[in-house]
């Protein structure tokens, strides 16, 4: 795909130049040296040179904010993810956090021959079975777990959201041999990746023979929904866990226990802005009986990122992003902060952690993903 | 068919085990051809990504070999490398690997003997575990 090609596919042509994205582009905020409009001004004077080796390039968090806000409805997030794989065949990768160690895990799941062992973690607690109707996808939480030098609890999210579905007596199948779903992959510029692995899927899913795929991490099923169907073809339906518990509280399938807590919601890019989710989360929230939902000063499509997205270009103006969001989850004196994204946890809990030299402001909260609140919150069944 | 010959790459710690295995060179201390030595300045630099970009570039075996806790240059690498490999044990398991194909060793200056033996037992066992599925990808890889 040529640059041409990139500018007709998504509206870049229609740019009034008005900035309104670099207004409310959250790195722009903080690094002056990168505009949205900027790099749609440099594609439309055809400097292909300038925006492919241009480290701004990755530094877009692909958060969708600016979209919604153009009034030439020029696709800024999909300009990007273009413009990488052209950046990509030219050897540009963007600086990739944890030296790339994310990077070529995927690559490296991306052979045939290898057998993860990525479901060790599963005890007899949870129901599982071969044949089944429903498929949970579990992601990259077995890997998130050895990779990262603190406590992300992304297994946790996934043991959660199991003990949620046996509770509505769902035994769902579980891929051994699971691929990456490529999200990273795709929003890097790597394309050739990102068909093998989708190719890999599709052959797993297919084979299974499942009617339904549940997702909680949404960046899997932002991409089962929104890219796999240009390369591979996936007849099921899928769903965000979020919008599973939405609709079984819709029919009063559930019972909570009081969980007494003061809670605020931070929407993920990927949920909320992409996929449009933002009501459904909400919901199960506030049907937790004791459950008190705050919002935050920026929520729902005004939603603020948590710094980065698909492991690039995670720097300084990252971090000052990420405590902008926890400052103001603190704000709202909420005791947890809720979210539905596993990378999105790891981002909050990184900030944390890593306060760096200096002494920055207090952003110690507790950040917690919902279906591990949810999964408290169960009434045993008699 | 040729036997399996398995590709080693060992992340020697410059102070200690490079020197080891430079001795056991000069020494004329025979260990098999197999291992392919990158010096790097201590082993508490050595990142998740060289291993893993090791496997994906077709190697069937990492070490990472440096000094004791007591003989570090730097005070505490040893330390940092204990941390790093434990996780990194946890990511190669994951991903389906044996885990004879990882080894973290302490090989101080004076054991060019023990560097010989830690090679040579360690391409016995790959030549068991025979070669990683990664290696496919690289088939222009020799020793």
């Amino acid at each position: 795909m040529t640059l041409d090609d990139i500018i007709k596919e998504t509206n870049t042509f229609y740019c009034l130049e008005c900035g309104k994205c670099s207004s409310i582009c959250p790195i722009s905020r903080y690094n002056p040296a990168y505009s949205p409009r900027v790099m749609v001004e440099h594609a439309l004077l055809g400097l292909e040179d300038d925006l492919v080796y241009n480290r701004e390039l990755f530094s877009c968090l692909t958060c969708d904010a600016c979209q919604p806000k153009c009034p030439s409805d020029v696709n800024y997030p999909l300009f990007i993810q273009k413009m990488r794989a052209i950046a990509s065949n030219n050897g540009e990768h963007g600086e990739c956090a944890h030296s790339g160690t994310l990077q070529s895990l995927t690559r490296l799941v991306t052979n045939p021959a290898i057998k993860q062992r990525r479901l060790e973690w599963l005890s007899d607690e949870f129901h599982t079975s071969d044949r089944s109707d429903v498929l949970f996808f579990v992601g990259c939480a077995p890997y998130f777990e050895h990779i990262f030098d603190f406590e992300t609890k992304s297994i946790d999210i996934i043991k959660a959201s199991l003990k949620i579905l046996n509770y509505f007596g769902i035994e769902p199948v579980l891929l051994p041999n699971e691929r990456c779903c490529g999200h990273d992959m795709l929003w890097t510029g790597d394309v050739e990746t990102f068909k093998r692995l989708a190719e890999h899927n599709a052959a797993l899913i297919s084979e299974s023979g499942v009617k339904k795929i549940i997702f909680s991490c949404p960046e899997c099923y932002q991409t089962f929904k929104e890219n796999y169907p240009n390369y591979v073809k996936i007849d099921c339906e899928l769903q965000h866990i979020s919008e599973f518990l939405s609709e079984a509280i819709e029919k009063n399938e559930v019972s909570f226990k009081e969980t007494k807590r003061t809670v605020t919601y931070h929407d993920p890019c990927r949920l909320g802005r992409h996929m449009g989710i933002y009501e459904p989360p909400r919901k199960v929230l506030e049907a937790v009986p004791g459950i008190e939902l705050v919002e935050m000063k920026h929520s729902k499509e005004e939603s603020l990122c948590c710094g980065t997205s698909a492991f690039t270009n995670c720097d300084l103006y990252s971090k000052q992003i990420r405590v902008e969001r926890l400052l103001e989850a603190k704000d709202t004196g909420a005791e947890t902060l809720i979210t539905s994204c596993p990378k999105c946890q790891i981002h909050f809990r990184c900030a944390m952690v890593n306060k760096g030299e200096e002494k920055g402001p207090d952003v110690e909260i507790e950040v917690m993903d919902m279906v591990n609140l949810v999964a408290n919150a169960l009434e045993e069944k008699n | 068919m040729n036997e399996f010959e398995p590709v080693i790459i060992a992340f020697c710690c410059n102070w200690c085990t490079y020197a080891a295995a430079d001795i056991a060179g000069t020494s004329r201390i025979q260990y098999p051809h197999n291992v392919n030595i990158v010096r790097v300045m201590c082993s508490g630099m050595v990142d998740p990504i060289y291993v893993l970009r090791a496997f994906e570039g077709g190697a069937d075996g990492v070490i990472i070999a440096g000094c004791s806790y007591v003989d570090c240059h730097y005070i505490n690498g040893p330390v940092k490398c204990d941390a790093m490999f434990e996780r990194l044990k946890g990511i190669v398991h994951t991903l389906g690997l044996e885990d004879e194909r990882l080894r973290r060793e302490m090989i101080s200056t004076s054991e060019s003997i023990v560097f010989a033996h830690v090679v040579e037992e360690m391409v016995g066992q790959l030549k068991k575990v025979g070669p990683s599925p990664f290696r496919k990808v690289r088939e222009d890889i020799t020793v």
